[in-house]
């Protein structure tokens, strides 16, 4: 019965997002301006960035619903997919920068760069930086949860790691011999494929693109947590040492669906990249890397379809509220980040689904069983 | 345009020349009176000419306050009446006279009967080098001490006659010892000194051992006697080698006293993550809200007791526990102890108040940062060796030992302190036992917290007070807490050196930003090794 209820989740979500896909585009491109129907191309550019945003939750709640895993810092992947992509839109400038050089892009030359660094290489070619997107990210996660997982960092202290990595990473980023534009990040790009990014076409393209990555993704996760291995990562969130007592491999398990996940919010970070016009370090700030936690909470974690949700609706509520009243924005997001954990922990799906939903429920409570003992002195006391 | 012709600049020359030479020739003729009163009293009416001489005059009269007038001088405050006395205007605008040769009060004057003797730039070049001479002769210490200093950083060739005379007389060794390094700096300059001179003092200087006297050296480098660019070479090398010296050990004092900052930070979130296993992401707010009632215990002051604003920060202190301490408790009781056994929604709700609080005291108090004033105690410094101990910086360092001894002792010795090691050891045990944990947690979470405040208030000395200022130092105490393991005060205190140190020591080969990446990097990378920190707790509950 909950195998169905899930299925029809997906169903819905599918053709959730093929009519978005199909509609809003036609609402742009084929309705005059003055009909009502009509979309502006900003609304298109707002929607698609929060299907970007809507993937990095899903990578987010993949390994944070399933696994146990709180990243605070998969901003970082967002942003490295991002510059990858930047990358690639920086070298596709050719000679039209303020300054003309053929290679280089303008802050190289403003910054006296002779060449190209060797790691600018390559990113000319589409395809090379596609790769680059996943497999940068893909590879800092392989190295980072190698270390991690293999030490048991678990818990809290993962989380405290994560949250050093992407700082350190700002940190870097933020400087100019870094060759990655510092301060400024990269930015006044002009086209790609030869098409110009600011033409409405170019814009609903990269938003039926964002569409389908996040279909694609969404597929991704679901036939991981629906597979064998799905159940083995529950098994490690909900119970890490009698997983691994049961003779499971408990680190590598985490570290495959941890370096799926930042392959996912690379992807992410690339689609958002061209329809914004710019990345630079602050990408990488922590905070943005929790604020994008606090959306899979709201939709509800552990359900994939909640974290999509709960990406687009808290992202459209700060659009409309930072439009409205910018000064109390911090405290709605606080009083969020507050309220939801307090009220709302299985998030919105867990409030709808509430009847019926039983594999739902027992998974997300189940942490709170002497499992969590795994990070520090248990608290049955109180629990 | 027409271009003038060679001659015309010829006989320009000339009679440029023919004028100073007929001036000078001129200005020899009139006799000086010999005693001081005479000549000031002539000085109103004198052209600079004399007037440079009537000052040379009573530079050398020896008269106990010539040095005073010449600085009245100086600074344009030696005024002539207009019944012809000489006198010193004292008081900044409340305008008093004094006598000039006997500093008696003079009664009666008013700004218009009174007009500033005029000096012009060479008299002015004069009178500076006239009064080092004399300050190097005042019988107060402290202002030979100061003149010495800058007669060795002006190492003007023309003093040497004033520093040979003072050195005849001085008899306070360090004072005589910079007098020595001034006169070595000017032999080492002047073309006509003896070979035997310039060795002895670049020796001397070499002995000084600073970055003046390596700037004073390298000129010697450039001899044409061998010898001396041979000792010249060994010199620099000795004095290059007690700078760097020199410079690692003032990097290692930087680092002690952000390694206090980062303890102050880190010991309020030890003591929490201790016991409850909780992160607190507002922690770095507390430490914020500390420093704004340092702010506003100044204000208070300022307006309703104004003498005690010396002692602002020392009053500001216990208030900043109690704002912060208070907050903490209730932060716990509202909000966090409906979230026990769920650490990572407790770092989640956490954060979101740490948002809420930024953005009130943004709405309270305004984006801008607010200053904080040093009380005069605090602010200066004073050298040992080659080292600048600022009073700020050691205050610091102080306090964190003051509070983590206290902390510790508190720990130790109180009732309330066993109960909390015993929660932090194991919480099942200790409730078994009677002990009431959450009571505990609550009061820990306070302690915590208003110890985040106290940090505050010592941070309002070096940093901004700005509502992002919690922001800057939030990773920063995790990364001690990770490193320094929890629950052991210990660890933090190594943890925050070591971290301190090894950030400053890096910062001069790698840069700021890298030097705090590899130190980072070096956390993430240490912790893969040791999970739970350096002084990890041993035994089942923590493996639990």
């Amino acid at each position: 019965m909950t195998s169905t209820l899930l299925g029809n989740r997906s169903l819905y979500l599918y053709v959730t997002l093929a009519g978005l896909g199909v509609l809003v585009p036609m609402a742009n491109l084929l309705t005059p301006e003055t009909s009502p129907l009509h979309l502006s191309t900003y609304v298109v550019t707002l929607l698609g960035k929060y299907m970007c945003y809507a993937l990095l939750a899903l990578a987010l709640d993949l390994v944070w619903g399933y696994c146990g895993i709180l990243s605070l810092g998969h901003g970082a992947f967002f942003a490295l997919g991002g510059y990858a992509m930047g990358m690639h839109l920086m070298r596709m400038v050719g000679p039209r920068g303020v300054y003309g050089n053929p290679v280089l892009p303008d802050f190289m030359v403003f910054l006296n760069y002779k060449e190209l660094p060797w790691y600018w290489h390559g990113f000319d070619n589409f395809l090379f930086a596609m790769a680059m997107v996943v497999l940068v990210p893909g590879l800092l996660a392989f190295i980072f949860g190698a270390f991690a997982f293999r030490s048991r960092v678990t818990g809290v202290y993962f989380s405290i790691i994560t949250q050093a990595m992407t700082y350190a990473l700002m940190l870097a980023f933020f400087r100019n011999d870094m060759g990655l534009g510092g301060n400024n990040g990269l930015t006044d790009f002009k086209d790609i494929f030869g098409i110009s990014l600011q033409q409405g076409a170019t814009r609903n393209a990269f938003y039926v693109a964002s569409i389908v990555a996040l279909a694609a993704g969404y597929a991704i996760c679901r036939a991981i947590v629906t597979s064998k291995l799905g159940k083995v990562l529950i098994a490690v969130r909900d119970a890490e040492s009698r997983t691994r007592f049961l003779g499971y491999s408990v680190e590598k398990y985490k570290l495959f669906v941890w370096v799926v996940s930042a392959c996912l919010a690379g992807v992410a970070g690339a689609l958002y990249v061209p329809q914004v016009g710019i990345i630079n370090p602050s990408e990488f700030a922590p905070a943005s890397s929790i604020e994008a936690v606090i959306w899979v909470a709201v939709g509800g974690r552990g359900t994939l379809v909640g974290a999509i949700i709960g990406a687009v609706l808290v992202n459209a509520f700060k659009s409309w509220f930072t439009g409205a009243i910018p000064e109390l924005w911090l405290f709605a997001l606080g009083g969020l980040f507050v309220l939801v954990t307090l009220f709302l922990p299985r998030g919105i799906l867990g409030l709808l689904g509430r009847r019926g939903a039983g594999r739902q429920q027992t998974s997300v409570h189940a942490p709170k069983a002497r499992s969590e003992g795994d990070t520090q002195p248990v608290k049955g006391a109180r629990a | 345009m027409k271009r003038a012709s060679p001659s015309v600049f010829l006989t320009l020359l000339f009679v440029l020349f023919s004028s100073i030479s007929l001036h000078s020739a001129f200005a020899q003729t009139p006799e000086l009176p010999k005693e001081p009163e005479a000549l000031l009293a002539g000085i109103a009416d004198a052209d600079f000419e004399t007037k440079a001489r009537m000052i040379d005059a009573l530079a050398t009269s020896g008269h106990p306050r010539a040095n005073i007038v010449l600085d009245a001088l100086i600074a344009g405050t030696l005024l002539t009446t207009s019944d012809g006395k000489v006198v010193i205007q004292a008081g900044g605008n409340a305008k008093t006279y004094v006598d000039a040769l006997s500093g008696q009060p003079v009664a009666g004057l008013t700004d218009d009967k009174v007009s500033k003797i005029g000096v012009n730039n060479r008299l002015r070049r004069d009178l500076r080098g006239l009064s080092a001479r004399l300050s190097l002769m005042s019988p107060s210490e402290a202002t030979r001490r100061t003149a010495a200093a800058g007669a060795f950083s002006a190492h003007d060739p023309e003093t040497l006659p004033f520093i040979e005379e003072a050195l005849k007389k001085e008899s306070v060794p360090p004072i005589r010892q910079t007098l020595e390094q001034t006169r070595a700096a000017i032999i080492l300059q002047m073309p006509d000194a003896s070979e035997d001179d310039k060795l002895a003092a670049i020796a001397l200087l070499q002995a000084r051992g600073d970055r003046d006297a390596l700037s004073l050296i390298v000129v010697a480098r450039d001899s044409d006697s061998l010898k001396l660019r041979m000792a010249a070479a060994t010199a620099i090398d000795s004095v290059n080698a007690s700078l760097a010296y020199w410079g690692v050990l003032q990097n290692v004092y930087y680092g002690l006293s952000l390694g206090s900052v980062l303890l102050l930070a880190g010991i309020g979130l030890a003591i929490t993550f201790g016991v409850m296993g909780v992160i607190n992401m507002a922690h770095g707010e507390m430490m914020m809200l500390g420093a704004y009632t340092a702010f506003l215990t100044q204000q208070v002051l300022q307006s309703m007791a104004p003498w005690l604003m010396e002692w602002s920060l020392p009053i500001a202190i216990p208030a900043a526990f109690l704002v912060a301490g208070a907050m903490g408790i209730v932060l716990e009781r509202g909000i966090i102890s409906f979230l026990y056994g769920r650490p990572l929604e407790t770092l989640l709700a956490t954060w979101g108040i740490s948002l809420f609080m930024q953005q009130g005291v943004r709405t309270l108090f305004g984006p801008t940062n607010k200053a904080v004033s040093t009380p005069s105690w605090m602010s200066g410094a004073f050298d040992i060796g080659h080292l600048t101990i600022t009073y700020s910086r050691l205050s610091i360092i102080v306090f964190s030992m003051a509070i983590l001894a206290l902390l510790m002792a508190f720990l130790k010795h109180t009732h309330f302190g066993m109960q909390m090691r015993a929660v932090t050891q194991n919480r099942r045990m200790a409730a078994s036992m009677g002990v009431r944990t959450n009571w505990v947690d609550a009061l820990t979470f306070g302690l915590g917290s208003g110890v985040a405040g106290i940090a505050g208030v010592a941070l309002t000395q070096i940093d901004n007070v700005s509502p992002n200022l919690g922001q800057s130092y939030i990773i920063d105490s995790f990364m001690v807490v990770v490193f320094g393991g929890v629950g052991n005060l210990w660890g933090t205190l190594v943890g925050a050196m070591t971290l301190g140190v090894a950030n400053k020591l890096l910062e001069p080969y790698a840069g700021a930003v890298v030097g705090k990446i590899m130190v980072l990097v070096f956390i993430i990378l240490f912790i893969q090794r040791r999970p739970r920190g350096l002084f990890a707790l041993k035994g089942r509950a923590v493996e639990a």
